[in-house]
């Protein structure tokens, strides 16, 4: 299986993301600068976290225009995996692969800490090898993860089974104290309705490993391998 | 030459949590008959267009494109002949 790592100019989480599948997964990862016009060759793609252009107008605004999302839009569409961790969903969100939008944080504050999230949907392609309610440990660090969408949306994205996390506490409660950012409904991970474009605000790749404290965001990963390797 | 004033705002249904907490700043320096803030954002576009219905065409598509998420935010601007920002 070959992963792609998308690369922004302000992008920062993209070397972390290859080293949890090139050496703790050992995938055949590789990097793709902004400006390629191609994913062609590629299983799956990841758009990762970062601050790309700056976060200048809004998170992901100026991203989603890159040369390469182009790509990523088709190869989406054609049901190829694409993976958004916080500031790649903040760009899917822009770019029109997923529904709603982000606000600053309730809080005002950045937050950057440990927390856990709730698997809600134990179908999409990357969360199969967990299971359902199953409560992952994985941190969080954004300023803008606050969650937005008009309630006829929220209804369907819960009707179809595309809220896939929620923020939640150790025990797997969902309450407005887990709730780090103001997040409606406690959203911290959609998918499409197709389930191939997943968005999620915490970063797996920063808890793939035991020395990380946390190998939970493996799960995510491996649960793509799985889905992949199946055909 | 054409200079487009845009504002971006938050739509009235959307929570601007950054505008209650200017309120509270507000209220806390005295100023006790503020009811409601709303941040947002000003562009200055200086463009170039063969008329005004023209450049009115092509604000109204850069808003709609990029400078607001119609998800959240909705936008007005004023247009005037000239170009040079203020």
């Amino acid at each position: 299986m070959k992963w792609g790592v998308v690369v922004f100019p302000g992008s920062n989480c993209d070397r972390d993301t290859l080293w949890a599948l090139g050496d703790e997964l050992a995938q055949d990862a590789s990097f793709i600068w902004h400006q390629e016009k191609s994913v062609e060759g590629y299983d799956a793609i990841v758009l990762p976290g970062g601050f790309s252009y700056g976060d200048y107008l809004r998170t992901g605004a100026i991203a989603r225009f890159s040369p390469v999302m182009e790509a990523v839009e088709e190869f989406a569409q054609r049901g190829g995996l694409v993976l958004g961790i916080c500031n790649g969903f903040q760009i899917l969100l822009e770019a029109g692969l997923l529904p709603g939008a982000m606000l600053r944080n309730s809080s005002l504050q950045f937050r950057c800490h440990f927390l856990h999230i709730r698997v809600e949907n134990e179908k999409t392609p990357f969360t199969l090898a967990c299971k359902k309610g199953e409560v992952l440990r994985v941190p969080i660090a954004h300023n803008e993860g606050n969650y937005y969408a008009d309630d006829a949306t929220i209804s369907s994205l819960a009707a179809n089974g595309q809220i896939v996390f929620r923020y939640c506490d150790e025990h797997g409660a969902v309450t407005p104290e887990a709730n780090p950012n103001g997040s409606m409904d406690s959203i911290a991970g959609i998918c499409n309705e197709a389930g191939n474009v997943l968005g999620m605000m915490p970063h797996p790749e920063r808890c793939s490993e035991a020395v990380l404290s946390s190998s939970d965001g493996a799960k995510i990963f491996r649960s793509a391998i799985k889905f992949w390797e199946r055909g | 030459m054409y200079l487009a004033s845009i504002h971006v705002t938050l739509k009235k249904s959307v929570l601007d949590p950054q505008g209650v907490t200017v309120k509270g700043a507000l209220e806390s320096l005295g100023f006790r008959t503020v009811s409601d803030v709303r941040v947002g954002k000003y562009f200055q576009v200086s463009l170039g267009a063969e008329s005004e219905e023209a450049a009115r065409a092509m604000v109204l598509d850069m808003c709609k494109k990029l400078l607001a998420n119609p998800v959240i935010e909705q936008f007005d601007f004023d247009l005037e002949p000239g170009g040079a920002a203020k």
